[in-house]
C-alpha cells in the first residue's frame, strides 16, 4: 500500500510544525525520515497514524482516507511512537494478545499471531518477563512485536533505534530491512548512519518543509558536484608537484592537506575526473603516486549543509 | 479493558471497601443492629460514602496515566476509537465495583436470616449503589482525562463529586424557588436515599445516566481535543 500525503500542514499555536508537504511512498519501499529536532517529522509521522489531525491536506494510506476513514486506515498501520510507550506492568506475551485484540485478531487465531511477532521479533526468553523487567533493547523488540501484530502494510517507525546499543541496532536494522521487502516503510532519524544502511530513500526535513528527496547516490550526486580527491606523491619537489598537480587541464583547485607527508586535496573541474591525469603526471615525471582516495561526501555533509541555518 | 484486575491496587482498593464497610455496618457505632429493622439501609449508606472517597482512587489513573507515559498514542492509533476506549475503561471500573458489591452479599444472607427482609428494596439499594458508582466513574474519568498527573485527577475527582455529595444539599436546603428545585435535583442524596426504600423512580435513573453519559462524552472530547492542538 502506498502512502500519499498531499499538502500537509500542522500548527501549534503560531508555530508551523509541518507546513505544506507532499509525499509519496511506495509499495516495498523504506523511506528514511531526516531532520534536526523539532523540524516536523514526528508530527508528520502522528498524522499519518490519525492521532493528530492535520489542519489542511489530505493523506492516504492506499486508497483510504485517514481523515475520512481513520479506523479503516489504521487497521493498515503499524506504528512504534517515538520514546516507545507501553504497559510497563503487563507481561509481554499478555500485553501483545492484547494488543492482537484490539487490532481485531479472529480469537483462534491471536496465540499463533503472538507467537509468530515473538519469534520474528526474537523475544522468546523475555515471554513470560514483565515488561518494566526488560532492557531498552528488548522493550524495544516489544514495541515493534506490538506494531508487526497484526501484519501490517504500512509500518511507521519513530526513531526505532534510540538508546540501543550497536549489536542491538544491527538487529533491528536486519529486522527492518527483512520486514520491509513487503511492506512500505516509514522510519525516522537523526542518526544518519542507520537511514543509510536501512533505507532506500531518504527525505530530509527542515523547519517542516521538504528540502531534499531521493536515494543516498542521488543526494550525493546533487550535493557533491565536483570529484575530490586526495593524492599523495613522494620523490619530488612540494611546490614543483603543487604547480604540477595545478596544470593539469582536469584540475580546478589544489590545496595541501599535509605539507610533511606531501598530501594534496584535489579538485577537479565539474563532470570531468584527474584520476588519470594526476596518475599520468607522475608516471611522466618519475614520482611515486602513493595515495590516490575518492573522497566521497557523507551523508552527515549534505544533512548539515541542508540543515544549516543560514 | 486493561489487565484491571491484575493490578495490586485493585485488590487493596477491594479489601480495604469491604473491610471499611464492614467495619462501620456491623461493628461501630449506630450500626445494623441499633436500627432494630432487618434492612440494609445502614450498609447502602455507608456504602455510599466509602464508595465516595474509593472510586475516585480507582479512575485517577484510568487516563492521566496513559497520558503520562504515552501509551494513549498507542492505543488511539489501533482500531478503536476514543468513545471505545472510554467506555471500555469505565466498564472495567463498574466490573470492579459491582465485583466488590457482589462480595456484600453475606450481609444481605446474614441480615435475611435475622427477619423479615424487603428484597425489592435491597435490590433497588444495589442498583442505586451501582448508578452511583457509575456516576463517580464517570466523573473520575473526566478528571483524569484532564490531567497527567493521578493525584491531580483524583482531588478534582473528590470536589466535582462533592458539590454532588454534600454541596447541593446544602444549597438546596437554603435555596427557595426554582434555585432550590434545581440544586435539590442535582444533589445525589435525594435520588439516592428514595432508591435505597425501593422506590425506583424514572427520574432517578435519568439523573444518575445523564451525569454518567456526559462524564464519558466530556472524557471523549478531551481524547479528541489532545489530538488537535
Amino acid at each position: 500500500m502506498d502512502i500519499v500525503i498531499e499538502n500537509m500542514t500542522k500548527t501549534y499555536g503560531r508555530q508551523k510544525a509541518v507546513d505544506n508537504i507532499s509525499l509519496q511512498v511506495k509499495t516495498g519501499e523504506i523511506l528514511g525520515f531526516l531532520g534536526p529536532n523539532g523540524a516536523g517529522k514526528t508530527t508528520t509521522m502522528k498524522a499519518i497514524t490519525s492521532f493528530l489531525i492535520p489542519d489542511s491536506g489530505k493523506i492516504f494510506i492506499g486508497n483510504i482516507s485517514v481523515n475520512d476513514n481513520p479506523q479503516e486506515a489504521k487497521k493498515n498501520i503499524g506504528y512504534l511512537p517515538e520514546n516507545n510507550p507501553l504497559y510497563e506492568d503487563m507481561p509481554v506475551i499478555d500485553y501483545l494478545q492484547f494488543c492482537a485484540r484490539i487490532e481485531g485478531i479472529a480469537k483462534d487465531k491471536i496465540n499463533d499471531k503472538v507467537r509468530e511477532v515473538i519469534q520474528t521479533c526474537g523475544i522468546s526468553r523475555e515471554k513470560h518477563k514483565k515488561i518494566s523487567e526488560l532492557s531498552k533493547g528488548y522493550k524495544q523488540r516489544v514495541g515493534l512485536a506490538q506494531a508487526l501484530i497484526h501484519d501490517p502494510e504500512v509500518l511507521i517507525l519513530d526513531e526505532p533505534t534510540t538508546g540501543l546499543d550497536p549489536n542491538q541496532i544491527i538487529e533491528i536494522r536486519e529486522l527492518i530491512k527483512k520486514i520491509g521487502k513487503e511492506k512500505t516503510v516509514i522510519l525516522s532519524s537523526h542518526i544518519l548512519a542507520e537511514v543509510e544502511a536501512t533505507c532506500d530513500r531518504i527525505v530530509i526535513i527542515k523547519k517542516g518543509k521538504i528540502v531534499a528527496d531521493g536515494t543516498v547516490e542521488e543526494l550525493r550526486s546533487q550535493a557533491q558536484g565536483n570529484e575530490t580527491l586526495k593524492v599523495t606523491i613522494e620523490d619530488g619537489g612540494l611546490d614543483e608537484i603543487f604547480k604540477a598537480l595545478q596544470l593539469l587541464n582536469t584540475v580546478e583547485l589544489v590545496d595541501f592537506v599535509d605539507k610533511s607527508t606531501q598530501t594534496f586535496q584535489v579538485k577537479s573541474k565539474p563532470g570531468q575526473s584527474s584520476r588519470r591525469d594526476v596518475f599520468n603526471l607522475c608516471v611522466e615525471k618519475g614520482w611515486t603516486l602513493t595515495q590516490l582516495t575518492f573522497i566521497e561526501t557523507r551523508l552527515e555533509d549534505i544533512f548539515y549543509e541542508l540543515t544549516l541555518d543560514n | 479493558m486493561q489487565a484491571y484486575f491484575d493490578s495490586l491496587m485493585a485488590y487493596i482498593l477491594l479489601i480495604l471497601f469491604l473491610g471499611f464497610s464492614g467495619f462501620f455496618t456491623w461493628i461501630y457505632g449506630s450500626d445494623i443492629f441499633f436500627v432494630k429493622q432487618a434492612n440494609l439501609q445502614v450498609f447502602f449508606s455507608i456504602a455510599y460514602w466509602t464508595l465516595f472517597f474509593f472510586i475516585p482512587a480507582l479512575t485517577m489513573r484510568l487516563l492521566s496515566e496513559e497520558n503520562r507515559s504515552g501509551t494513549i498514542e498507542l492505543l488511539l492509533t489501533k482500531p478503536i476509537s476514543e468513545w471505545q476506549v472510554i467506555v471500555a475503561k469505565f466498564l472495567a471500573a463498574l466490573l470492579l465495583i459491582v465485583a466488590a458489591l457482589a462480595l456484600t452479599t453475606p450481609y444481605y444472607i446474614t441480615v435475611s436470616s435475622l427477619g423479615n427482609i424487603d428484597n425489592g428494596a435491597v435490590f433497588s439499594g444495589y442498583l442505586a449503589l451501582i448508578l452511583v458508582s457509575g456516576m463517580y466513574i464517570a466523573i473520575g474519568l473526566f478528571t483524569s482525562s484532564i490531567t497527567n498527573n493521578q493525584i491531580v485527577a483524583y482531588l478534582l475527582a473528590l470536589s466535582i463529586g462533592i458539590f454532588f455529595q454534600i454541596i447541593f444539599q446544602m444549597l438546596s436546603s437554603n435555596l427557595t424557588g426554582i434555585a432550590g428545585g434545581v440544586t435539590d435535583y442535582l444533589s445525589i442524596n435525594s435520588h439516592f436515599e428514595s432508591m435505597t426504600r425501593g422506590v425506583i423512580d424514572s427520574r432517578d435513573l435519568i439523573y444518575f445516566l445523564s451525569v454518567i453519559v456526559l462524564g464519558l462524552v466530556f472524557s471523549e472530547s478531551m481524547l479528541m481535543k489532545k489530538r488537535s492542538v
